[in-house]
Order: structure tokens, then C-alpha cells, then sequence
């Protein structure tokens, strides 16, 4: 457990030290007088002359040593001053919290969607089998073949343009928040809900199981007592794997819907070339993600605590 | 291992037609997949583009192809690097000293614990619209994958008695990698390659439609799909032409990456 721990922590940092260092890269890599490209992306590019670009290479310290200005890149890093944003001049840390804020709600309402959606329907399809698990089959490779966004945008051609029910971008209602987190529950539940079925399938055919079922016990006591957990130790473990779809489509979803979190700071950053931003926003996404595969660990663990899949 | 599932066959018969199509299609049409002609745009199928055009009269035919072409470029370069990346250091490392077994293990967590998209991400801004980049970084994470099947496999095979006497024999270890690794690793490639070659497929298009992919104007699915989307309600045709091409795509893949046993 404690090296499982350590691991994470040594992941965290390698997270900090690979993003604080690639962005620096990008930022010494940039063509042409990073004076003057900061400079035009911040005062537009008619208004850039040597003055500003004068101005904004004594702000950042752009004219000492490589070396030395890793090394201040990385103690900045280090005491979480992630310096303010090329482009508008904020503070990257406050952004960075109300970005977090939209994102988590996000995924965590998306994540929901698609295990209301994902286990009833592998329960059922693992239960009855027939057309039932064909058409669920059917259905999960075709959205399984189709990037993220693709969902995303055929979920707004119907229920937004077509039928008109719900707001196509933005955020601010309820409303806007039901196409970006229906389009993550599908990307996820295409998959989960396949290995739902296999799990659950692998239970209701196991020896123990049909143990339950002779000495008396009714489907609904063996389901409960025998079912539940042991399909969900796997199942749970398999949504570790899918922890990385879940950034991924955030990333994606954000930048489709407009959708104010980390992800579509990303996509908006990179186009700017807004290299504080790109740091923080990068650096939210790894710690995220390496949390959250701590949490899933964790969770393992406690449904099944021989251990096994520990290491 | 020589004979194919029903599925794998499906996917086997739709990716030869795919690169039938994009490999062909140039001949068959005239003209260039770059030239605009805007007193014909968003035309239905006709005798000259035989699948209309698009918003500046560009046959849409030739687009495709060329786009189909670049997508397969990019899954078969990402799929044949990462690979053999892969599996050299899969098996170093299982049959190495100690030491490089964990540094391998230690920057194949490194990179893990970004997500995929991220760094891609991050690689696309130092160089934006590069083809290159892409291959880069695309191939700089999938060839974790087949690192660790490789070294799983390898370092359970190191110490089994054949393995043991080869090497008491004094085989070389190029001859123990031909004899005894690679039979074990190659049905694994089988699955891995495809389902490497439908991400890395997934993952162009994907950042073509955030704009930090290829540039137009050149032709990519995932591109071509943000391109025609203004005007779905005046072509839908044109909207669904990539869409379908981009799915069937990946499809193919997902279908021949099936093992047998399913």
C-alpha cells in the first residue's frame, strides 16, 4: 500500500518536473523574439513596436542566460507561482481554480451519466442475452469507432438543432451543462457497459453463484450478497483504465461545447500560444489524473482487500 | 495465429477497400484535390465529382483520398515506430541488468502519469500544424504498450528451461530472440498493432477539430468534419462524407485487433 502510495507521489512530481520543463522547451522555442510575439499577443499586432517589446522582456527576465532562467522557471514551479496569463494578464492560479471547478463538475456529473447508463444495461444484457446483448454490442462499437467530439456533435445536430430542446454551447444553467456530460456518459458507457456484461456474465455462470442460488437463496439475496461486489471489484478496477478517456474527453468536450474548465483553457491557451497558461492548465490535468487513479486504487483495495492487483 | 476470426476478416476486407480507395481514387479523378472552383460550391454528386464539392468547390473525392491517405500514413509510421521501440526495450529489459529494467520502468511511468492527449497536446504547440510532431508524440506513448507486454512476456520465458539451455548451448541472443521471443510476442502484436494504429488514427483527428493539428488546407478527417460543419443544414452530405470515411476507418481497425478466441 505505502509503495503503491510513494509511487503516485513520485508520479506527481515527475508530472511537475516533465510539464514545467516541456513548456519552458516550448517557450525557448518559440520562432522569431519571444519579446515581440508576447508582446502582439497582448496588445494585438499593430500596436507592437521595439518599446513594448522592450517593456515585456524586462517584466519576464527574458534576456538572461537559458540556465538560469530554468532554474527560476522550475523554483517558481515549485512554490506554485505560475506567473499570469500572456494573454490577459490574470493571475494563472485563480483561473486555474475556477476552471477546475467547471471541469470537475463536469466529469463527475458525466461519470455518473455513464454508470446509470452503463450498469443497468450490462446487468441486463449479461441477464437476458438474445437482442438485448447483440444490439448493446452493435451500438458500443459504433460509438466506440467515432472520436469523442463526433458524439458530441451529433448530440447537438439532434437535441439542440433539430429538436430545439436544449441550448447547443455555454455554460451557466443546468441546461447547459445536460449535451457535454450526456456526450461523456456515451464515450465512457460505450465501453463500460461491454465490460459490465462480461463481468456479471462471469458471476452468474461462476460455481459459487449457483452455491447461492441451491441453498435457497432467492436471485435477488444472491444477487446482493454473492453479485454485487465481485463484479464490482473489476469493474471498478476498469475504470482506472478509463480515467484516461475521461481527460481526454473533457479536453475535447470543453473545446466543443465552450464549456469554461481546464480542458478548454488547453485547447484556447495552445492556440494563443499563451505558454503560463498552457503550464498551469497541463500541469491541473496530470495532477488530476493521478489522483484520481490514487482514489480508483484506493477503492480497489478497500472492495477487495486480498490485493492482487496492488503492486 | 494463421487463421482469422470472423471478425478480423470483416476488418482485413474494409481496410483493403479503404486503401484501395485512397491509392486509386487519385487516377481515377482529374483534376487536384486543392483546386477551388466557387461558382461550384456544395454541389450534390455529379459525373464530375463524384461526390460533390465542398464550401470553395474542392472536389470532395479527392479530398478524401487524400485524407485517407494521410491518416494511414500516420497509423502505419506510429504503429511500425512505437513497436519497434517496444519490443527492442521490452526485451533489454527483461533480460538486462537490473538497473535498466528500472530506469525503463521509471520513465515509462513518467510519461504515464500525463494523459496522452495532454502531452500530445503540448508537442502540437511547439510545432503547430507539423505532421512530424504528431508522429513524434503519437509514437512517444504508444510504444509503452508494447514495452510492457514485451517485457512481461520475455521475463517469464528468461528463466524457462528451453531458454536456459539455449543459452547453455551458447546461442547468441539474437538467436534466442528469433527462436524463442518473438514467437511469443508476435500474436500480441496482432491485437496491439491495430488498436494502436485506431488511437493514434483518433488522436489526428481529434486535434485537427481543436485546431492544433494539421492546418488547412490540407485535407484531414477530423478537419474536414469542423470545416463542414457550418453547413450541415445546406450539405448534410458533406458533413457525413468524413464522418463515415473517419468511423469506417477506425472500425477496420477496432474489427482486425479481435482475437481469434472471441
Amino acid at each position: 500500500m505505502r509503495r503503491l502510495l510513494l509511487k503516485r507521489l513520485l508520479q506527481l512530481v515527475a508530472v511537475s518536473w516533465g510539464v514545467g520543463t516541456l513548456t519552458f522547451i516550448l517557450m525557448r522555442a518559440l520562432p522569431g523574439d519571444i519579446a515581440y510575439r508576447i508582446a502582439a499577443s497582448r496588445y494585438g499586432m499593430d500596436a507592437v513596436d521595439s518599446r513594448a517589446a522592450e517593456l515585456v522582456r524586462q517584466e519576464l527576465g527574458l534576456d538572461r542566460s537559458v540556465w538560469a532562467t530554468y532554474w527560476q522557471w522550475l523554483g517558481d514551479l515549485l512554490q506554485w507561482n505560475l506567473g499570469t496569463s500572456l494573454v490577459s494578464g490574470q493571475a494563472v492560479t485563480g483561473a486555474l481554480w475556477h476552471m477546475l471547478a467547471h471541469s470537475l463538475l463536469l466529469a463527475l456529473v458525466g461519470i455518473l451519466l455513464a454508470a446509470l447508463i452503463a450498469i443497468p444495461l450490462g446487468l441486463a444484457a449479461a441477464h437476458w442475452g438474445g437482442w438485448l446483448d447483440r444490439f448493446t454490442l452493435l451500438l458500443s462499437t459504433a460509438l466506440r469507432a467515432v472520436p469523442v467530439y463526433v458524439i458530441g456533435l451529433l448530440a447537438v445536430l439532434l437535441f439542440a438543432l433539430e429538436l430545439d430542446w436544449l441550448p447547443v454551447a455555454g455554460f451557466g444553467t443546468p441546461a447547459h451543462l445536460v449535451l457535454p456530460a450526456l456526450t461523456l456518459a456515451l464515450s465512457l458507457a460505450a465501453v463500460s457497459n461491454r465490460v459490465v456484461r462480461t463481468e456479471a456474465a462471469r458471476v452468474f455462470d461462476a460455481p459459487f453463484y449457483e452455491f447461492a442460488r441451491t441453498k435457497g437463496l432467492s436471485s435477488r439475496q444472491a444477487f446482493t450478497h454473492h453479485g454485487i461486489r465481485n463484479i464490482a471489484a473489476p469493474v471498478v478496477a476498469f475504470f482506472g483504465v478509463q480515467l484516461i478517456t475521461v481527460v481526454e474527453g473533457v479536453v475535447m468536450i470543453e473545446s466543443l461545447f465552450s464549456w469554461p474548465g481546464v480542458g478548454h483553457g488547453l485547447a484556447h491557451a495552445i492556440f494563443a500560444r499563451d505558454i503560463p497558461l498552457i503550464q498551469g492548465t497541463a500541469l491541473v490535468m496530470g495532477a488530476l489524473f493521478v489522483v484520481l487513479n490514487t482514489l480508483v486504487d484506493l477503492a480497489c483495495h478497500s472492495l477487495d482487500p486480498r490485493g492482487g492487483q496492488l503492486s | 495465429m494463421t487463421l482469422l476470426s470472423k471478425a478480423q476478416r470483416w476488418g482485413a476486407a474494409l481496410l483493403s477497400l479503404l486503401l484501395l480507395f485512397a491509392f486509386l481514387a487519385p487516377l481515377l479523378g482529374s483534376g487536384n484535390a486543392a483546386t477551388q472552383d466557387l461558382s461550384n460550391i456544395l454541389t450534390l454528386p455529379d459525373r464530375h465529382h463524384w461526390l460533390g464539392t465542398d464550401q470553395f468547390g474542392r472536389d470532395m473525392w479527392l479530398r478524401l483520398a487524400d485524407a485517407l491517405q494521410l491518416s494511414l500514413a500516420l497509423a502505419l509510421l506510429c504503429v511500425l515506430t512505437s513497436a519497434s521501440i517496444g519490443v527492442l526495450l521490452g526485451v533489454l529489459a527483461a533480460t538486462g541488468p537490473a538497473w535498466l529494467d528500472r530506469l525503463l520502468d521509471g520513465i515509462t511511468t513518467m510519461i504515464l502519469a500525463l494523459p496522452g492527449l495532454v502531452l500530445v497536446l503540448i508537442f502540437a504547440a511547439l510545432l503547430p500544424g507539423s505532421f512530424w510532431m504528431l508522429y513524434v508524440a503519437i509514437s512517444l506513448i504508444q510504444w509503452i504498450e508494447y514495452f510492457r507486454v514485451t517485457r512481461v512476456i520475455t521475463r517469464r520465458l528468461v528463466h524457462s528451461p528451453e531458454v536456459q539451455s539455449s543459452r547453455l548451448m551458447g546461442f547468441g541472443a539474437g538467436y534466442l530472440f528469433r527462436r524463442h521471443f518473438w514467437p511469443a510476442i508476435a500474436p500480441q502484436l496482432v491485437t496491439l498493432a491495430p488498436f494502436g494504429a485506431a488511437n493514434a488514427i483518433l488522436t489526428m483527428a481529434s486535434l485537427g477539430f481543436i485546431y492544433v493539428g494539421i492546418q488547412p488546407p490540407l485535407a484531414e478527417l477530423g478537419l474536414m468534419i469542423v470545416e463542414h460543419f457550418p453547413y450541415y443544414s445546406d450539405a448534410p452530405w458533406l458533413l457525413a462524407q468524413p464522418l463515415l470515411v473517419l468511423a469506417l476507418l477506425v472500425l477496420s481497425c477496432h474489427l482486425l485487433g479481435r482475437s481469434t478466441e472471441r
